[in-house]
């Protein structure tokens, strides 16, 4: 067979099964432009290789299979960085294929280029340049391979265009890249570890992403029952495990509830599966559960004992491992534990709103799940709104809580739930946002206005970087420097300017109904809700400090 | 100083060399010297990395292990590190002085 690098490509992409294309092209990505041309693969067009790599990350995050985004060179690539990094750091499976000047032209400082691949080592799994166009016969599929397989991440591929434009001969197309089979764990420590449960009076569950990276939520839940294990999780591991069940003991850290953070005191043993002990979640952590001895669980050795020594731990796949360790464990009811939970729950729950106003965000974060469909796909910016949706959004389903939690990206709600919409056409997208975290990738809605989705996006609008305000407020004396917008444009005027529909809460007759109309309605909706600036999110942990010490 | 070497086994190609020294640079750590060379058929490469050995050390040599074109990494307390303040005769009088 004898075709362009350009075509090869987009001829392995489609063999991976492929078939949507995220990004924006530009002079050293138009070859590749020009293939998909001939391709089934589909293209969308964003407006900002940073709205493009969320786009993906939509896909990836949703379905947990790989997605694909193109970038040209130069800026191109470095718009691209921050969906990257933060693909990184939540372990999401894409893979960005980025234009490069032409190798002859490579570090001369041409137009538009860039050292795509010097800038990318620090927050991929791996990239690539490829060099000639023989070897994306190895290339494409292994980075398939690389972003699926393990701890899931970002590849990034730099093609240089007379790469995309020569001509390649082959026999015989390369297998697609499939994701390796996670190892089978230990049973020797397993046994070790089923002991240590067994053996334990007050044990708990710290879990996280990696429990639905590795599709373990069934397995999870078997284990916590078949025990009386209660379960904490992370930000990243809602959704996990069902959280109306009354062995969920909430989220954990900075802005975990007291009862939560109280329970992980005086646990005995943290059974931690899937995490990496991540400073928003331990607090400070040589007094994160002072009491307990650690068991981790991984697929990343790196993880091990990295920032919190072990007892016992095992590197492997969560699946095999807790499916394993779910026949080791004692059938055990552990009725004072339990007991202990349910009053600690009762004494130390989230706090409650002081008005019943729609317009207080916990108030809007009920009403909104009461009227959404229950299979509807939520995500986040990040700021305040996200942390109360994290604390009072029920997720009882994997992979319907999205939201950037390592690199705490701004601007990543919009792109990702358009991403969450191409994958899921049958489900309703919800955008829960802010107005600063909003105007950070607002050229999405004209991405958002070409596909027209049901996806509706709520902006709780307090005019100001809510959660640096509230930092500033707590911890700087109440010195509001540079957290307070000047002006802020009406979203849902704007939104009517990009020929989406835009709601103003405050203007409706019965906001309620309303809030039922942008759910339920087709399409694509925009709504504003002021809500008071002086609203924190409590608890809160001042950073630094032991996650008991929380204020509010 | 306490020193230690850590040697590994790569793949050799371009970029390899800029994803070790690049993981430990943003650890703040500095690498006191570096010995390269092929091995064999030339596909491979060995790399030995004289560094202070601190408790970074272990995340570090964890953190080597997963880099894709990593094959081995093994820190070593048993070396003669001599050979690293030997270079310049080894290879040939250097010709830049010392400042």
């Amino acid at each position: 067979m004898k075709m362009t690098g350009a075509e090869l490509i987009t001829r392995l992409l489609e063999r991976q099964g492929i078939n949507k294309i995220i990004g924006i092209p530009g002079s050293s990505n138009l070859p590749l432009y020009s293939a998909l041309a001939e391709s089934a693969i589909s293209y969308v067009l964003a407006r900002h290789e940073q709205g493009a790599g969320f786009i993906a990350q939509g896909i990836a995050r949703s379905t947990g299979r790989p997605a694909v985004c193109f970038t040209t060179s130069g800026p191109g690539a470095t718009n691209a960085i921050t969906a990257i990094a933060d693909a990184k750091l939540d372990s999401v499976p894409i893979i960005v294929i980025t234009g490069q000047v032409a190798t002859g032209m490579m570090g001369t400082d041409a137009f538009q280029e860039v050292d795509t691949y010097g800038l990318t080592i620090p927050i991929t799994k791996h990239n690539f340049l490829v060099r000639t166009p023989d070897e994306l016969l190895k290339i494409i599929p292994e980075a398939f391979t690389l972003a699926m397989s393990g701890r899931p991440g970002p590849v990034v591929i730099d093609i240089p265009r007379d790469v995309q434009t020569s001509m390649v001969e082959f026999d015989m197309y390369p297998a697609p890249g499939e994701k390796n089979n996670g190892m089978h764990p230990d049973m020797d420590r397993l046994e070790r570890i089923a002991q240590k449960i067994n053996s334990s009076r007050k044990p708990i569950l710290y879990i996280g992403g990696g429990i639905i990276s590795s599709d373990t939520c069934a397995g999870l839940y078997a284990l916590s029952k078949r025990n009386s294990i209660p379960v904490t999780s992370s930000l990243m591991g809602l959704g996990a495990f069902p959280s109306d069940n009354p062995l969920f003991s909430g989220m954990l850290g900075m802005h975990g509830a007291r009862y939560t953070n109280y329970i992980l005191d005086e646990a005995d043993l943290l059974v931690a599966l899937g995490v990496r002990f991540d400073d928003r979640a331990t607090g400070k952590a040589m007094e994160f559960a002072p009491n307990a001895s650690v068991i981790h669980i991984d697929i990343d050795q790196a993880e091990i004992d990295k920032i919190r020594e072990t007892d016992l731990n095992l590197i492997g796949d969560l699946r095999h491992s807790i499916k394993e360790l779910v026949h080791l464990v004692e059938e055990n009811r552990r009725e004072d534990w339990m007991g202990y939970i349910a009053s600690m729950k009762k004494e130390f729950p989230y706090p409650e709103p002081q008005s019943d106003s729609l317009f207080h965000p916990v108030n809007l974060l009920r009403a909104i799940h009461s009227r959404a469909d229950k299979k509807s796909i939520v995500t986040t910016d990040v700021g305040q709104h996200q942390m109360w949706t994290a604390q009072y959004y029920p997720f009882n389903h994997p992979r319907t809580l999205l939201t950037s939690g390592g690199l705490g990206t701004m601007g990543f709600g919009l792109p990702t739930a358009i991403g969450a919409a191409i994958a899921n056409p049958d489900r309703r997208i919800i955008c829960i946002s802010g107005d600063g975290s909003f105007l950070m990738n607002i050229q999405e809605l004209a991405t958002l206005k070409d596909l027209e989705p049901d996806l509706t996006v709520f902006i709780m609008n307090n005019n100001s970087l809510g959660l640096v305000r509230q930092q500033q407020e707590l911890f700087f004396g109440k010195k509001y420097v540079s957290s307070l917008f000047g002006s802020n444009p009406d979203f849902a005027g704007i939104a009517e300017k990009f020929g989406i529909r835009g709601i103003n809460l405050e203007l409706e007759n019965d906001p309620m109904r309303a809030i039922e109309r942008s759910l339920g309605e087709t399409g694509p909706c925009v709504v504003n809700v002021p809500v008071s600036l002086d609203d924190n999110v409590f608890p809160m942990v001042p950073p630094g400090s032991a996650n008991r010490e929380m204020i509010g | 100083m306490n020193t230690i070497v850590i040697e590994l086994l790569v793949n050799n190609h371009p970029g390899v060399m800029s994803h070790i020294t690049g993981l430990i640079m943003r650890r703040a750590c500095n690498i006191e010297g570096i010995l390269c060379g092929t091995v064999g058929d030339g596909n491979t490469s060995r790399i030995y990395l004289l560094m202070k050995d601190d408790w970074r050390i272990p995340r570090i040599v964890r953190q080597l292990k997963n880099l894709y074109d990593v094959i081995e990494v093994v820190p070593r307390d048993d070396c003669d590190t001599a050979v690293f303040d030997r270079i310049p005769e080894l290879i040939g009088t250097g010709v830049i002085s010392p400042v």
